[in-house]
């Protein structure tokens, strides 16, 4: 039975359970729904509701759980233990490769259960594009077939399970449906749940990022020492084996770079504020914010792209070998870190200006009376009552600049490098994460499980720079409020 | 001398200097913010305006039977197993021949001394138009057919002749025979819709590269992340917004929310890769799995946008339907939510289009590469199968070695920007039409 044919079915039946609650509550109504509790339609929902979401849940169970059973039962027909993870994904392709070629119609499903293990059945997939790596050995055929045996006879089970359950709710709420009954609560209850379920979605994506960066964290700490890690001073990994992975020279240039970015988008974004928030007229402010805004909303790949081929060669020109000396490629924490200063502007100027229009007018008419002008008003009064709020901003920018990847990767360069000159190339922690994760590497491999001890670092660092900033501008904010 | 409020003094006229001064700054930080964003797009249109632009060469190449069908039958079987190493000579000495007949003089004799003129992949060309229609054999047809990429690169200004110097893959001469070719109208740039419906191309073969299938793999993961991230985030927002009690749990997931939604998205592709490829299996390099990791990704922001629009409805209208005796759901859902719903839209597009523009996580599930080659036959093969997306393509023309593929990768950009305004246009439409002051 398939998949397809089960759900087609669950929905059929939900549409039936749907028109018989309805018309088992109307008819114990004696027709009149002004006597029901509910509105018809609640009475319906009910049934339909209590008819598929146990099934549903259960179909979802089943499958989940059917390959792993399967695999364990499929793997004591193996007999080498050594390789048994290998030889357990080819009997899955094989297994699933059949029934694709059964599907099609290039094999009969008499035919397929025939089948004799030689070149033939590797043409065959190959065939319906299913290709195999090597000849069928008999040992593996003879899984794999016992493994489709199963696979059918779990699939037959699963809907006759499935459609039992349904049947049985359906029942239930059948026998329970009355004039009295009070259908619409227990609709709303379900609604109310999958609200809750919805909710949970994001708590859960955040314990999932925990789960997959812990576990391998601890799988890495345990073939490569943790002091070398946090303390090493050396990146140089070798898939070869005899690595070292001290993370200090890509934390150095991830800070350097975080730090030039910062040191251009701070001073030009906090007077853009200024001259928004307090000297710009409504009509010039709708129209420059948004424009600045534009510079936050450009894909980082677009500025990745800006520094390696526009602002890189450009820089290498002036302090290049032909210019001052100092440069040797067009790859720089320099480079890097004017491109992303660029793009952080806004997040300083947009933040900043909410802020100081947030300071109360009374303060600023206060120091007017006083004989203040509208620059030492600003300096004196409006930047000392927002600046809470403005370092909760620049935290904000310093975090997205620390966990900025494609800037970093286009524009950085690929050397781990402990250094004072802005002009050298030198690497992040995010560059290396994609470096050590894309390509073919080895996931138990120290080289590719230190990608996720980098990841737990970077998270951790701007989970924390997040936390404290939003503390801070929190705190601001219920000053004046 | 004299004080008067009417002649300013030594200090007034510094602190006034002083207030003109501060101003000034403000203005210049404005003007050096917009000007950064003026350079960048004029940048980004100066270098990229080229890949829409190709080379095409208008060659009359005779077929000739006696290469490409032997047995003489026009037998669709026999001619197909002619490879496209037996089209490339017949296109080179078709080339020659165009010369000799326009009489341009060259030191070039051979016909496979125009190779470097013409692409690798016009002797597929002309081999998918013999195979489609037999009967142009023994004719001679003339093809529109793609110069190789150094033609083209000339013709743009990529390749001058000091750098052809120190170049294997052409010679001076054939400069000069490209200038003769030009001035008889041969060699000629046309607009190059393949870039933006094209498929993406090997390394040695930029000149045929494009963004099409990669903009299917865009395409493919938007509807994911549509249709997982609007319901899941309005359903949460509605629970968060309308039902949730003030108690330790519902605090905790606000405190989750607003600290996902300042996670590296480099972080969200590690879940990706660890959660959906090695833990579910699902396949890798599938826009699927994109989708998936970017639903997650533009969750918070979903969420954080949608908040806002239920909360702006007034609780007036929600009191008036509970006076008249609707139950709270019914409250939230007959009224509320239909109110709020074209702020919530407006923040789903925005969250779409940053999701759009995402590349990061991409990398590590392993959408970059030499994916993007083949158009998905069928909606679950546009899903499941490796393909790209246009951030992620643009990433891999910029690391390839060949200068000529920074064109595309310009190009690339100009299309994925145009994308997203059009996506941003329809948000700030829609706001509005439909916005709607209490």
């Amino acid at each position: 039975m398939s998949l397809t044919l089960i759900a087609l079915t669950l929905i059929a039946f939900g549409i039936a359970a749907y028109a018989a609650g309805r018309a088992r509550a109307m008819a114990s109504a004696g027709g009149d729904s002004r006597a029901l509790h509910s509105l018809p339609r609640y009475y319906g929902t009910y049934a339909a509701m209590m008819a598929l979401v146990p099934a549903a849940l259960l179909l979802a169970l089943w499958l989940a759980m059917q390959p792993m059973v399967l695999g364990n039962a499929a793997s004591r027909l193996i007999v080498a233990p050594d390789e048994q993870g290998l030889i357990l994904s080819d009997v899955r392709r094989v297994a699933d490769g059949l029934d694709v070629a059964v599907a099609e119609g290039a094999i009969s499903e008499n035919g397929a259960q025939a089948l004799a293990a030689d070149g033939t059945i590797r043409d065959l997939l190959a065939q319906v594009g299913a290709p195999l790596a090597s000849d069928v050995t008999p040992e593996v055929l003879n899984a794999a077939q016992a493994y489709r045996r199963m696979d059918a006879y779990g699939m037959r089970l699963m809907g006759i399970a499935v459609l039992a359950v349904a049947l049985a709710g359906l029942a239930l709420a059948w026998s329970r449906t009355d004039k009295d009954l009070r259908a619409r609560n227990s609709v709303e209850a379900g609604m109310r749940a999958l609200l809750i379920i919805a909710a949970s979605i994001a708590t859960l994506t955040t314990l999932g990022i925990i789960a997959s960066l812990a576990l391998s964290t601890v799988e890495f700490f345990r073939i490569y020492p943790a002091a070398d890690f946090f303390f090493g001073t050396t990146w140089s990994p070798s898939f070869g084996g005899g690595s070292e992975l001290g993370v200090l020279p890509l934390l150095w240039g991830t800070l350097y770079i975080s730090l030039i970015a910062l040191l251009v988008a701070v001073p030009i974004g906090l007077f853009a504020a200024i001259y928004l928030s307090e000297y710009a007229s409504p009509r010039l402010r709708s129209v420059i914010k948004p424009l600045l805004e534009v510079l936050a909303g450009i894909p980082t790949i677009v500025y990745g792209l800006f520094a390696l081929l526009t602002v890189g060669p450009l820089l290498l020109r002036l302090f290049g070998p032909g210019g001052l000396g100092w440069m040797q490629a067009d790859t720089a924490v320099m480079t890097a870190g004017l491109v992303m200063g660029i793009m952080l502007i806004p997040f300083v100027s947009s933040l900043s200006d909410d802020i100081m229009g947030g300071v109360p007018q009374t303060l600023r008419d206060g120091s007017y009376g006083l004989g203040a002008t509208k620059s030492e008003t600003i300096r004196q009064v409006v930047l000392p009552a927002a600046l809470p709020g403005i370092v909760g901003a620049v935290l904000l920018a310093a975090s997205r600049a620390i966990g900025e990847t494609m800037i970093v990767v286009l524009g950085a360069g690929a050397a781990a490098r402990l250094g004072m000159n802005p002009f050298d190339a030198m690497t992040t922690v995010t560059a290396k994460i994609v470096s050590q994760l894309t390509g073919d590497a080895d996931f138990a491999s120290p080289e590719a499980l230190v990608a996720f001890a980098l990841g737990m670092t970077l998270f951790v660092i701007t989970l924390g720079l997040n936390v404290i900033a939003l503390w801070v501008v929190r705190r601001y904010r219920e000053q004046y409020d | 001398m004299k004080k008067s409020l009417l002649v300013p003094d030594a200090r007034t006229r510094r602190r006034n200097a002083a207030e003109k001064r501060f101003r000034a700054y403000g203005a210049v930080a404005i003007a050096i913010g917009l000007s950064f964003l003026v350079v960048l797009l004029t940048t980004i249109i100066i270098n990229g305006r080229g890949a829409f632009q190709q080379t095409y060469l208008s060659v009359p190449v005779y077929l000739d039977p006696a290469k490409l069908d032997k047995t003489g039958a026009r037998n669709p079987d026999d001619i197909a197993k002619v490879s496209t190493f037996g089209y490339a000579p017949l296109i080179q000495t078709a080339l020659l021949a165009q010369l000799r007949s326009l009489s341009i003089a060259t030191p070039l004799e051979g016909a496979a001394d125009m190779k470097a003129l013409i692409s690798p992949s016009a002797a597929a060309e002309v081999r998918d138009a013999v195979i489609a229609d037999t009967t142009l054999i023994g004719q001679t047809v003339t093809f529109k057919l793609l110069a190789s990429s150094r033609v083209d690169g000339y013709l743009k200004g990529r390749v001058t002749r000091d750098g052809v110097a120190r170049d294997k893959n052409i010679d001076a001469v054939h400069l000069d025979l490209v200038d003769a070719l030009r001035a008889a109208n041969v060699v000629a740039k046309r607009f190059n819709l393949a870039f933006i419906t094209g498929s993406d191309a090997s390394e040695s073969r930029p000149e045929q590269a494009g963004m099409g299938v990669a903009m299917l793999g865009s395409l493919a993961m938007m509807a994911v992340v549509l249709v997982l991230s609007l319901p899941i985030g309005v359903a949460a927002s509605i629970y968060l917004e309308e039902f949730a009690p003030k108690n330790r749990w519902t605090d905790l997931i606000e405190v989750n929310i607003s600290n996902l939604a300042a996670v590296p998205s480099i972080v969200f592709g590690i879940l990706g890769l660890a959660a959906f490829i090695q833990f579910a299996h699902l396949p890798q390099s599938a826009p699927l799995v994109g989708g998936l990791v970017l639903t997650l990704m533009t969750l918070p922001t979903i969420i954080i946008s949608t908040r806002a629009s239920l909360k702006s409805v007034p609780p007036s209208i929600r009191d008036a339907a509970l006076g008249v005796g609707a139950s709270k759901m019914q409250a939230v859902f007959h009224h509320v939510l239909p109110l709020a719903m074209p702020g919530i839209l407006t923040g789903t597009i925005i969250g779409i289009a940053q999701a759009l523009g995402e590349t990061a996580p991409l990398l590590l599930i392993g959408m970059v590469g030499y994916v993007a080659t083949n158009y998905p036959d069928g909606v679950s093969s546009a899903f499941l199968d490796p393909n790209s997306a246009m951030p992620a393509q643009i990433f891999e023309w910029a690391k390839r070695a060949d200068p000529a593929y920074y064109e595309r990768a310009w190009g690339g950009i100009i299309i994925l920007l145009v994308v997203l305004l059009s996506v941003n246009l329809i948000a700030i439409l829609l706001r509005r039409r439909f916005e709607r002051r209490w």
